[in-house]
């Protein structure tokens, strides 16, 4: 384990290094949540039914958890992206502990994601949106949101080690933008027809967003939502608890097996 | 005194689906030495290091590499060995000496700041070494991945196609490279389509296609497998039929005629046959001489005459490998 510690602190002071070489992506990563918050408040919100101010406190949680599922893509994508250059084969060559290279990225991304979760609630603060319930709870809401950013990014791992082309991993990286659209995260599933409220409220960012909304006291879980979302905080973990249980181990043998 | 392998491998097999990429690879490299893995694109050469470099489980078969079982003791193997190829490279979003310093790191190699200098100074990158590496060169790049695979002092270093695609500065910088570690005594196995850099470097040359190696033995052995050819051109056309009569006792080869230049030649496996003895001896016969040429076998003449009986699709890849050579 201390070798494990070891290593994958060597290869998160690699991811970090990066970002500061590259402080484009760095930018783009941070602000195109923002862009998105600001465009879904006051251009979405403009149209909505509900009053904005109470839309603004709805939305901000769905926007951090729309952002912690953007591990999907840039998971996959640095994944792929280290396949495809060679860099993975180079670590591979290396005798470190060959859950070291996939847990150092990781671990990198949730300390970029915890930095960059920081603006993104300064923004929402701004815009009127409040912790509303109580200190404790707010933390574990941080706490839930860091852990699904955690386990999509394994989702994200994976697939980029399956794909392993730079190419489709950005493609299919895109295509995960859908994944927030078809939730709870923007707005409410009470509306929508019958078997897609269903769909939406199995997916994870519906259960992690409620959770979000009633940890921070912004909004009360809704009435008569599928488990996950009516039980949103044991829905969450058992989500995270799934796609770790799925990714790791898979992530982990396809990383030391190296298959092409 | 009996030979140490630094790399030995029995019946190394491993197959993509239906594609039998490496079928029952056995190689041996004496340690200290170079080894040159020579064949034509889809050989199986990218595979065969692959799997000894321990980047792919094989399906059968075993190998010892520096010592270690490849499978049982890869670790062991991965402490020994450095690996550089397209597919083992180096970060590019990192400066050079990040990346150094990150392999350093993780090959838990003491004073991990004072190797990647060292290194960089001796690949000539200290003045590039804090830009990142993707504005690198192409000999800069494969410098860089060579400095990469040597942080640990490798017992047994594998380049793959160390040299493609560089212009002849970068390829002699390499080969310089190469040189020096085997001086110091690392065992190299490279892999090349070059038969001129199989030459220059290789004490033992493997032909591998199709996945098997197929013929091992020294440049030298290869080209006296060919033999050198001698060609000499006569006066007058009734000169020939003497000339050949030289040439057939001197080379043992059979003679061919270029009725137009009046140029007999004819193979040697002769390797001590040299240019003055031929003119001399057909001097003595009285044959008019012209102009002679002793020309001796390249390895690209081994190459073909060795794969020439292989089928339509090796003469494509042979084509392939002209190309890249030109």
């Amino acid at each position: 384990m201390s070798t494990l510690a070891y290593d994958g602190t060597a290869l998160l002071g690699r991811q970090l290094r990066r970002l500061r070489n590259n402080p484009g992506l760095l930018i783009l990563t941070q602000t195109m949540p923002i862009t998105m918050l600001l465009f879904f408040a006051y251009v979405l919100g403009s149209a909505l039914a509900m009053p904005g101010a109470e839309y603004r406190s709805f939305l901000v949680p769905g926007l951090l958890v729309a952002t912690a599922a953007n591990g999907i893509m840039t998971g996959m994508f640095q994944a792929a992206q280290d396949t495809h250059r060679g860099v993975t084969d180079r670590l591979r060559s290396l005798p470190i502990s060959r859950a070291a290279v996939p847990l150092g990225q990781a671990v990198a991304d949730l300390v970029v994601t915890a930095a960059g979760t920081v603006p993104l609630l300064l923004v929402g603060l701004a815009m009127g949106w409040r912790v509303e319930g109580s200190v404790l709870g707010a933390v574990g809401a941080v706490g839930l949101l860091l852990l699904f950013r955690f386990a999509t990014t394994w989702a994200g791992i994976l697939l980029g080690l399956l794909t392993r082309s730079e190419e489709a991993a950005g493609q299919l990286g895109g295509a995960t933008f859908v994944l927030p659209l078809l939730s709870n995260a923007y707005i409410p599933t009470d509306g929508m027809p019958g078997w897609l409220r269903t769909v939406a409220e199995w997916n994870p960012i519906s259960a992690a967003t409620t959770a979000l909304r009633d940890l921070f006291g912004n909004a009360p879980v809704p009435d008569g939502a599928a488990w996950p979302v009516a039980h949103p905080v044991a829905g969450s973990l058992a989500w995270c608890a799934v796609l770790l249980a799925v990714c790791v181990p898979l992530a982990v043998r396809r990383y030391a097996h190296g298959e092409r | 005194m009996t030979t140490t392998y630094a790399v030995l491998s029995e019946g190394l097999e491993k197959r993509f689906g239906q594609v039998r990429a490496v079928r029952g690879l056995d190689l041996a490299v004496a340690a200290g030495t170079v080894c040159g893995v020579l064949g034509p694109n889809g050989a199986g050469k990218t595979t065969a290091v692959r799997l000894l470099t321990t980047l792919l489980p094989p399906d059968a078969g075993s190998a010892r590499v520096a010592g270690h079982d490849l499978v049982r003791e890869a670790d062991a193997v991965r402490r020994r060995i450095g690996v550089t190829g397209q597919y083992a490279s180096v970060d590019g979003d990192l400066t050079g000496r990040e990346n150094l310093r990150l392999f350093a790191r993780l090959h838990r190699v003491p004073g991990a700041a004072a190797r990647a200098a060292e290194l960089l100074g001796d690949l000539g990158l200290t003045e590039a070494a804090d830009r990142p590496a993707s504005t690198y060169s192409g000999g800069m790049r494969r410098r860089l991945d060579l400095a990469a695979s040597l942080v640990r002092r490798p017992d047994v270093l594998f380049l793959d196609e160390p040299t493609t695609g560089l212009d002849p500065a970068g390829r002699n910088r390499i080969w310089e490279a190469v040189r020096r570690l085997k001086a110091d005594g690392t065992t190299v196995l490279l892999t090349t389509q070059y038969l001129e850099e199989a030459d220059q470097l290789a004490d033992t040359i493997a032909l591998v296609d199709r996945g098997r190696v197929t013929q091992t033995g020294s440049p030298a052995e290869f080209k006296a497998l060919v033999g050198a050819h001698a060609e000499v051109v006569v006066a007058d056309p009734d000169a020939m039929a003497k000339a050949a009569a030289v040439l057939d006792q001197l080379t043992g080869g059979e003679p061919s005629f270029d009725r137009e230049r009046n140029a007999v030649g004819a193979v040697t496996r002769d390797i001590t046959l040299t240019l003055p003895r031929l003119v001399r001896e057909l001097d003595a016969a009285g044959v008019p001489l012209l102009d002679a040429s002793l020309r001796p076998p390249t390895l690209d003449d081994v190459f073909l005459r060795l794969t020439a009986t292989e089928g339509p699709t090796d003469t494509e890849e042979l084509t392939d490998t002209k190309e890249h050579a030109a």
